[in-house]
């Protein structure tokens, strides 16, 4: 029973390689998805993972499915709309998310007609849908990377991060962060999102940042402990999904966002803090 | 010799071109207990925004004697804050240390301490560890009092601190107040109490868009500049045209 488990990554070089891009994933992308969650921010992840497209499809065009240009394309698309999306809503009247839309609504067309001018289903397939089985060395490499710049990020953004969900115009009135906060926390969204899109695609990546968040919070109501279930769940999820789709001869990519999102309605149901079950059956009321 | 805290050079603060304080001229003198008062719509919270420097006046200058943006303590209405962010009493009013604790200072014994002080001074001892989405919407404005007294800033501007506070809470937080004017810190307060103004604010300015009236609170509050307030906020004129006063 227990080899069903581990014979897999014991035999399979691509499966082992696979487990370590996942985690790598879920390290980088449990915490980013924990702070867009809080900062009400989840479909703003789902809007810029459609944003990296045109610019991957980009890097494509002039170099076939390479890493270094499907990266840099992918970064610099991601980046341009961030920014843009982000200043819009800063510096005119319209909301973030009306202007995110507007903006990723461009670069999804855009990005499905670079990518079709030139590419056969099979690559459209693999920039929507990422390949988790096929990761080499380089992208092992850069999602490591990326996920060691998030931490330190993070550690060095954590409370003018903390301060701009709770309380924006008290963080504007003791230090100028907020702004260069709030860009550097797009920015390495965006970083995370590129991640995720050599193993997923751009339309599942973002399942890795917001589904182990989004259960997490039906376990805890502390930040430092949601980040790590969002962390835990992100890594259980990814190895669950590949064995499932070991041994069930599933596409891989789908697989894993499949289990995160088992883990995340099972939390739905069960979690302490709100799940469903507690709040159809919450026990007798206490003492005032 | 009084010395000034917060200089206004024919102020203008506004949205787009429209603006919600014209053409304020004065000072508020350190150490002074200010009320601003005025009906709704009169640019009180506005002129907040404008000297802590969230809001830039469209004309005119905000001048502070010394005391640099980041020094003032500032308490914005209380819908401005997120709620439902998972985060203790204790983290909410350790944040008062963040001029001298930044991105990665740690918090010391020492500072520990004066948290623990800040939280006993509005009673609320033994609240520590609760989420602040459980707090009431008074024991939430003695978490904020606590956090601005940790900011210990020469200039503290309240926005509305008391609407929808009862009346022990808004006793024992009149008390801070009163400390603080003691302690010769400038104090401002947009305030609709006008009862409470009395009692304890020496300094009020009436502001309805235009300053209506500013000084002595007992002559300033009189029924014919409350009238006048009144109807200056009620006027509104959407084919209004540019403002060149003040252009020579």
């Amino acid at each position: 029973m227990l080899e069903l488990f581990y014979s897999p990554f014991g035999e399979f070089e691509f499966m082992q390689r696979a487990v370590v891009g996942v985690i790598a994933i879920a390290l980088g992308g449990g915490p980013i998805g924990v702070f867009l969650m809080l900062r009400r921010m989840s479909l703003t992840g789902d809007a810029m993972a459609h944003a990296i497209l045109p610019g991957a499809a980009i890097g494509y065009l002039f170099a076939g499915l390479s890493l270094p240009a499907l990266t840099v394309g992918g970064l610099f698309a991601g980046v341009i709309v961030a920014v843009a999306a982000g200043l819009v809503s800063r510096f005119t009247s319209l909301k973030e998310d009306a202007s995110l839309a507007a903006f990723y609504l461009l670069s999804l067309a855009l990005g499905v007609t670079i990518v079709s001018l030139r590419g056969s289903n099979v690559d459209l397939l693999h920039v929507l849908f990422g390949t988790v089985l096929a990761l080499d060395d380089n992208a092992l490499l850069l999602l490591a990377s990326i996920s060691t710049v998030t931490f330190l990020a993070l550690a060095v953004l954590y409370r003018p991060l903390v301060l701009e969900c709770v309380d924006p115009t008290f963080l504007r009135s003791v230090s100028r962060a907020g702004t260069p906060t709030h860009l550097i926390f797009l920015g390495l969204v965006v970083l995370n999102l590129v991640g995720g899109f050599h193993a997923l695609g751009t339309l599942l990546a973002v399942g890795m940042m917001m589904l182990p968040a989004a259960a997490a919070r039906f376990w805890s109501s502390d930040i430092t402990m949601m980040m790590i279930l969002s962390v835990l769940i992100g890594i259980v999820s990814g190895i669950s999904g590949l064995l499932l789709s070991f041994h069930a001869e599933l596409p891989a990519g789908p697989a894993i966002i499949l289990s995160a999102g088992i883990v995340y309605v099972g939390s739905l149901i069960l979690g302490r803090e709100g799940g469903l079950l507690w709040l159809a059956w919450p026990g007798k009321h206490l003492e005032a | 010799m009084t010395t000034t805290a917060i200089r206004f050079d024919e102020v203008t603060l506004g949205y787009g071109r429209r603006p919600a304080v014209h053409h304020l001229d004065g000072e508020i003198a350190a150490g002074s207990l200010t009320a601003v008062v005025g009906p709704n719509g009169a640019g009180k919270s506005t002129l907040l925004k404008g000297i802590v420097g969230t809001l830039r006046p469209l004309e005119g200058q905000i001048r502070l004697g010394g005391a640099a943006n980041a020094a003032i303590a500032y308490l914005p209405q209380a819908a401005e804050i997120d709620r439902s962010f998972p985060l203790s009493v204790y983290d909410l009013v350790a944040m008062g240390l963040w001029s001298r604790s930044g991105l990665f200072g740690s918090v010391s014994r020492k500072d520990r301490t004066r948290i623990e002080q800040a939280l006993a001074a509005v009673g609320l001892i033994g609240f520590e560890r609760r989420s602040i989405s459980t707090l009431s919407g008074g024991q939430m404005q003695r978490a904020l009092f606590a956090r601005l007294l940790l900011q210990d800033s020469p200039v503290i501007l309240l926005d509305e601190p008391f609407t929808a506070i009862d009346a022990k809470t808004t006793a024992d937080l009149l008390d801070v107040v009163r400390r603080w004017h003691a302690e010769d810190r400038t104090v401002v307060a947009v305030l609709h109490d006008l009862d409470l103004v009395k009692r304890v604010f020496p300094q009020t300015l009436l502001i309805a868009r235009e300053p209506v009236a500013w000084g002595e609170t007992s002559g300033v509050l009189s029924a014919e500049n409350l009238l006048k307030a009144r109807r200056m906020v009620e006027a509104y004129d959407p084919h209004a045209s540019a403002c060149y006063r003040g252009a020579a």
